[in-house]
């Protein structure tokens, strides 16, 4: 696998290239979506360092071809296409399609009725109430995408955490299945004084997502697997685990035939923080100190920036003395215990008890989420509440205007793929002013391109 | 199915061109892994399928009742079947062992034998300690060929995908998306052929995405397969929720595709059925593990693609265009594993419902690398997880003391297992994963 790492390196060099508008664009993609694929890869450099590769430019230019405004353009444009879909399968779309060239207007008119119900309840269902009962009641919904919000915070964390090493954790949803096992099991067997009781859930939880996590790591350290296929079995392997506990006397509610655990004592459950009309509970408290956490882990720590020179270039980071394989073991441990933050929300938050839903799509999620947060901490909170805005609205799209939820899962993916692509979406939208020309420039083979982010990382 | 004969030390560094199918094992020094690890299973298969085996008769059926010539059910105690192959296993783990004293690495026939072996022993276990001690061979391997069909065709797209450099974890989403269109078309068109060219489209499609995504706008192929299987299942589902319940008579009732039984021959025991008594899906896999392995390792064109998958830029240098040479062949494996989909909807259930594929894509990905990237090897791996799946459901209704759960884990670990240590570091095509830029 090290070799893989050639290939990139012996790219001409345009990110340092200021006056080589020739393959701006493509540097700008290759260094944000980590053209170097499996390896540095996932990473996006351009969060690292804080400024677009590509040299100055023109304040507009930047406003407007900047990493954020492709990224409010990629929702919007997610939004749209959404939009068109829930459209095509609208009844009075298709009634007024019929007669669409006598007057188009009805049918332009019942498009965008159409979308926008659908929106409009999916705002009403995730942040405002405007039918509410009274200010407490008109903010449920908001208070309900916080809840939903927590273990996709946790779990993204744990992605972009494991991103930033070079790591491709598609394990979130094994290492919230072995956390919820192990944190349901000291929540509902134990008996132990409030607080203790509470702590121990949190700590044997996050133990859990970490040995699972670190697991992969340790097998990737020592065998050179792939993390991409040990996370994806490792999902299954703790899936299957969990239905077989379900079945035992151990963890099978008794008197209960359905795979469904006892639930949890009092002492051992989140409070809800802001009173019991509201599912929110302190692990919304607990995903924001996370995410400073984590924040502080890869911008001010000495393991952070060893994480980030490993993700930027494993074979610089070995010659610079890092242990890399410790490395390794290290943030899939971390990215496993972040995860494990969100299998103890479900089990001693939101849900209660443990059954074979304890995850979830929240894994899978977890993934998206990082990913349009740039694997930022706070890029990740932010997607984290996005997303849950998302979830929590469905339900209330889905009753109000018969909408499915899955729209919610094109709509997501569409935005992941389009800020992966920047140059698609400036396309789309027209901001792609300067022409193309192509003079690829031999001279610039240094190399270094990765050693060089790296170190602007540890600067930022 | 592998060869082990290549297997790098851990942490040595693997040239490009040494991942192509030479046999360039000269220079590498023999690991330890192969031999330990065959011993430690084979241990594992004395103590456990061999000596705690209960002492109790297996009944295997052999012949069913349209065979030419019925062959007598086969019987086997358990505890001493169990005990004859484990050290079986054993003799061929001490060979390997043999081998390693002198230097010489483990012969690919002797992994196979001992898979097989290792398969028997846990099957003469499973059903001699079983409360009705009697399965169906026949029926056992019948229905493990049924479930590896959509496994076959997963994989093989992911071979034509990550020989030609781009790493296919979309898998599952071209499974669900050939699912579903074949679903959906031919219960409009009424004609399940109609279907059957639609789900290869669909799968095309799918995998056209892929390939723009990840050839054009160079985004990580990774994440791009794991979004698109988002999207597949998003857009699939949202479909099915608006279009096909609310009319489920004209959008998701499509004709079947039937079994095509070739007389006489269909009536020979045990094979008879697995090679002669396939939906046309189900020859078509044949049909197309042999062409695929032809086209790869016999053709021109073969090893052009194998170049651009583990040399870009030596194929370049050749003249061969990298980026389009990418381009199709993603497709090509998209419109199989859309072929593949369809068997769902058209042979297995005659109706589309969600996440169909249920994560086979995964198992396809994973039977891919344990076929170590080569068509025939994965379709003989996706055999061995169509195996654990129709055994899982087997043991479930003749009563095991094994938990269904397990079996159905084995496919998982056996992949980590073979990612870890039968497969070694690197097996793939060098440029699996990593974009094109030309320059």
């Amino acid at each position: 696998m090290p070799e893989k790492h050639k290939h990139v390196a012996d790219k001409p060099d345009n990110a340092q290239n200021a006056n080589a508008p020739a393959e701006e664009t493509a540097a700008v993609v290759s260094v944000d979506t980590a053209g170097g694929a499996m390896e540095p890869s996932a990473v996006p450099a351009t969060a690292q360092s804080g400024q677009l590769p590509g040299g100055p430019d023109t304040l507009m230019r930047k406003i407007f071809t900047g990493s954020g405004m492709v990224s409010v353009l990629a929702v919007l444009l997610a939004l749209i296409i959404g939009g068109l879909l829930i459209a095509s399968t609208d009844e009075r779309v298709s009634t007024t399609a019929g007669y669409l060239f006598a007057r188009p207007t009805d049918f332009l008119g019942a498009v965008w009725n159409a979308a926008t119900r659908s929106y409009i309840a999916l705002f009403q269902g995730s942040v405002f109430n405007p039918r509410g009962n009274g200010l407490a009641l008109q903010f449920a919904p908001l208070m309900e995408t916080l809840t939903i919000a927590t273990p996709l915070i946790t779990a993204g964390l744990g992605v972009a955490l494991a991103f930033r090493a070079g790591l491709f954790n598609i394990g979130g949803q094994g290492q919230i299945i072995m956390a919820g096992i192990v944190a349901a099991w000291v929540g509902f067997a134990l008996d132990l004084p409030v607080g203790l009781h509470l702590l121990l859930v949190l700590v044997a939880g996050i133990i859990g997502g970490a040995v699972w996590g670190g697991l992969v790591g340790l097998i990737k350290a020592r065998t050179g697997a792939h993390e991409v296929i040990l996370t994806i079995m490792f999902n299954y392997i703790a899936l299957y685990f969990l239905r077989y506990l379900l079945n035992t006397p151990a963890f099978q509610r008794p008197g209960e035939s359905n795979p469904i655990s006892p639930i949890l004592d009092p002492t051992a459950v989140y409070p809800q923080i802001l009173g019991t009309q509201y599912r929110l509970h302190l692990g919304f408290v607990l995903a924001i100190a996370a995410t400073v956490l984590v924040w502080w882990l890869l911008n001010r720590s000495t393991v952070g920036f060893e994480f980030r020179a490993v993700g930027a270039n494993p074979k610089a980071a070995q010659t610079a003395g890092i242990n890399v394989s410790r490395s390794t073991i290290l943030v899939m441990a971390l990215a496993g215990g972040l995860a494990g933050m969100a299998g103890v929300a479900q089990v001693a938050g939101t849900e209660k008890v443990l059954t074979d839903g304890v995850a979830a799509t929240y894994g899978f999620d977890a993934i998206t989420v990082a990913l349009l947060g740039r694997s930022t901490p706070w890029g990740t909170f932010a997607a984290g509440l996005l997303f849950g805005a998302f979830r929590a609205g469905a339900v209330q799209m889905q009753i109000q205007t018969g909408t499915p939820i899955d729209i919610v899962l094109v709509v997501q993916s569409l935005i992941v793929l389009f800020i992966a692509a920047p140059p698609l979406v400036r396309a789309v939208f027209g901001l792609n002013p300067r022409k193309k020309k192509s003079t690829p420039k031999k001279g610039s083979k240094t190399g270094s391109r990765e050693t060089a982010q790296a170190a602007a990382g540890g600067a930022a | 199915m592998s060869t082990t004969a290549t297997s790098p030390l851990p942490g040595t560094p693997q040239e490009p061109t040494e991942a192509l199918e030479l046999q360039a094992t000269s220079a590498k020094p023999v690991t330890w892994k192969i031999p330990v690890l065959l011993g430690a299973l084979g241990i594992v298969a004395l103590v456990f399928f061999g000596l705690m085996a209960p002492n109790q008769a297996a009944t295997f059926g052999i012949s069913t009742g349209s065979d030419f010539f019925q062959l007598p059910a086969l019987q086997i105690n358990a505890l001493a079947g169990g005990i004859v192959l484990s050290v079986l296993m054993l003799g061929l783990a001490a060979y390997s062992v043999y081998l390693k004293t002198k230097d010489r690495p483990t012969p690919a026939w002797v992994v196979v034998a001992f898979i097989v072996l290792f398969a028997a022993a846990f099957l003469v276990w499973v059903v001699g300690g079983a409360r009705t001690p009697s399965i169906s061979l026949a029926g056992l391997i019948a229905g493990s060929v049924t479930l590896a069909v959509p496994l076959v065709f997963g994989s093989l797209s992911g071979v034509l995908c990550e020989r030609v450099g781009v790493v296919n974890i979309a898998i599952e989403g071209q499974l669900l998306g050939g699912a579903f269109t074949a679903a959906i078309v031919a219960s409009i068109t009424q004609n399940a052929f109609v279907g059957l060219l639609a789900a290869a489209l669909a799968g095309a499609l799918v995998s056209m995405v892929l390939a723009l995504f990840s050839i054009k706008y160079l985004v990580n192929q990774i994440i791009v397969g794991v979004v698109l299987n988002v999207l597949v299942s998003g857009v699939t589902g949202f479909l099915f929720s608006t279009v096909m319940q609310e009319d489920s008579a004209r959008f998701n009732s499509p004709p079947g595709l039937g079994i095509i039984d070739i007389p006489l021959l269909s009536s020979i025991p045990i094979i008879g059925p697995i090679l002669f008594k396939q939906s046309l899906v189900g020859y078509l896999m044949y049909i197309a593990v042999a062409v695929v392995w032809v086209g790869l390792f016999k053709t021109k064109w073969g090893l052009r693609v194998r170049a651009v998958g583990e040399h870009p830029q030596a194929a370049d240098t050749m003249g061969i265009k990298v980026n389009a040479t990418r381009f199709w062949n993603v497709t090509l494996g998209g419109a199989i594993a859309g072929i593949g989909g369809s068997f769902f909807t058209l042979v297995a259930i005659d109706s589309f419902t969600k996440e169909i594929s249920g994560g086979r894509g995964f198992i396809a990905l994973a039977a891919l690398i344990f076929g170590r990237w080569n068509p025939i090897g994965a379709f003989f791996a996706a055999l061995l997880f169509g195996f654990a799946d129709n055994l899982q459901s087997i043991v479930t209704i003749i009563g095991t003391p094994v938990p269904s759960q397990f079996m159905a884990m084995l496919p998982y670990v056996v992949t980590v297992l073979a990612v870890a240590g039968l497969v070694g570091k690197s097996r793939g095509p060098a440029a699996s994963g990593i974009p094109y830029v030309k320059g």
